[in-house]
């Protein structure tokens, strides 16, 4: 029980203070790394509460795909850190200002709610108990039956997004030769090649 | 189970309020992000997907301690929007920086009118 309970603190400081050099940090490359960091704190938090699907799959998803992803734009794009650092004191006062306020206003939310006494049976999926089914397959069990449709369109939303991403980075470059296989095959000696009797003495005209 | 005792009962019961005080900060800090870097898109879109991850935090927890599996479920359909969002969103600034070379909120500017 202490060892989870100092595990959560660990974590979750761990947690904080990637998130606190992901917004601090000036080269955006350190800042996708601390990014990283933070989304494993919060995967082993996640394991902390029992999820252990939805910490792994944060593991892959965000770190394997979604932060990849970043770091190779911040390292395709050639930006000037220098210049990037520009005003960061200006907007400091009123973004803590807008920062505290919403802290605040979480903390008056949170602090003033309590849990309906019926919420316990208004439960639409009862987690079952783990000695019995593990979470992986209790998740399967929901979201492959009652879930389907809900599963359904993630995969079209990441389907219109794969499309998305497409459309908006293909680019057709002028004066950039590329190789027509199909033109090269075509292509017939009759249409290209010209055979001349050249008379001896007399050049080509 | 109830909020505040596991609040009253001190510092090593961790509670429901330990993992909404955590989503809480995480969010707060991804809207000061936001603010502070004017200058960079890409860690504009990095302190939306800190956001993000504070709600997916909040969804955990609340399942978890509520014993709602459909809390994990919800989880993994915000982690399909992120994705798609991010992939979107890098997309964009890809394609903004090719036609401006830059990046910096400032020079978004041509929808205005």
């Amino acid at each position: 029980m202490i060892v989870a309970s100092l595990a959560f603190y660990l974590f979750s400081i761990m947690a904080v203070v990637g998130a606190l050099n992901v917004i601090f940090q000036r080269n955006p490359v350190h800042s996708v790394l601390w990014l990283i960091f933070t989304f494993f704190n919060a995967a082993a938090l996640f394991v902390l509460l029992g999820a252990e699907f939805v910490a792994m799959i944060l593991v892959v998803v965000y770190v394997g795909a979604v932060a990849v992803l970043f770091l190779f734009v911040v390292m395709m794009l050639d930006i000037n850190v220098v210049v990037l650092r520009e005003g960061f004191l200006k907007y400091l006062p009123i973004g803590a200002l807008i920062g505290i306020l919403l802290l605040v206003e979480l903390a008056v939310v949170y602090g003033g709610w309590t849990m309906a006494p019926q919420a316990k049976a208004l439960r639409v999926v009862p987690t079952p108990d783990p000695d019995q089914l593990t979470n992986t397959e209790a998740l399967g069990r929901v979201m492959y039956t009652d879930y389907a449709y809900l599963f359904q369109v993630s995969g079209l939303i990441l389907l219109v997004a794969m499309i998305g991403a497409i459309v908006l980075t293909l680019r057709r470059r002028p004066g950039v030769r590329k190789q027509k296989i199909s033109d090269q095959v075509q292509r017939d000696s009759k249409d290209t090649v010209t055979l001349v009797q050249v008379q001896s003495g007399k050049g080509l005209s | 189970m109830s909020e505040p005792a596991a609040a009253a009962s001190g510092f090593l019961v961790i509670g429901l309020s330990h993992y909404l005080t955590v989503g809480a900060i995480l969010f707060t800090l991804g809207i000061f992000g936001i603010f502070l870097n004017r200058k960079n898109l890409i860690v504009i879109m990095m302190s939306i997907e800190l956001m993000l991850l504070s709600v997916s935090v909040n969804l955990v927890a609340f399942s978890s301690f509520l014993g709602d599996l459909v809390g994990q479920l919800f989880t993994m359909l915000l982690l399909t929007v992120a994705a798609a969002e991010a992939a979107i969103g890098l997309a964009i600034v890809v394609v903004f920086y090719r036609n401006r070379r830059s990046i910096e909120v400032e020079d978004i500017n041509q929808l205005k009118g």
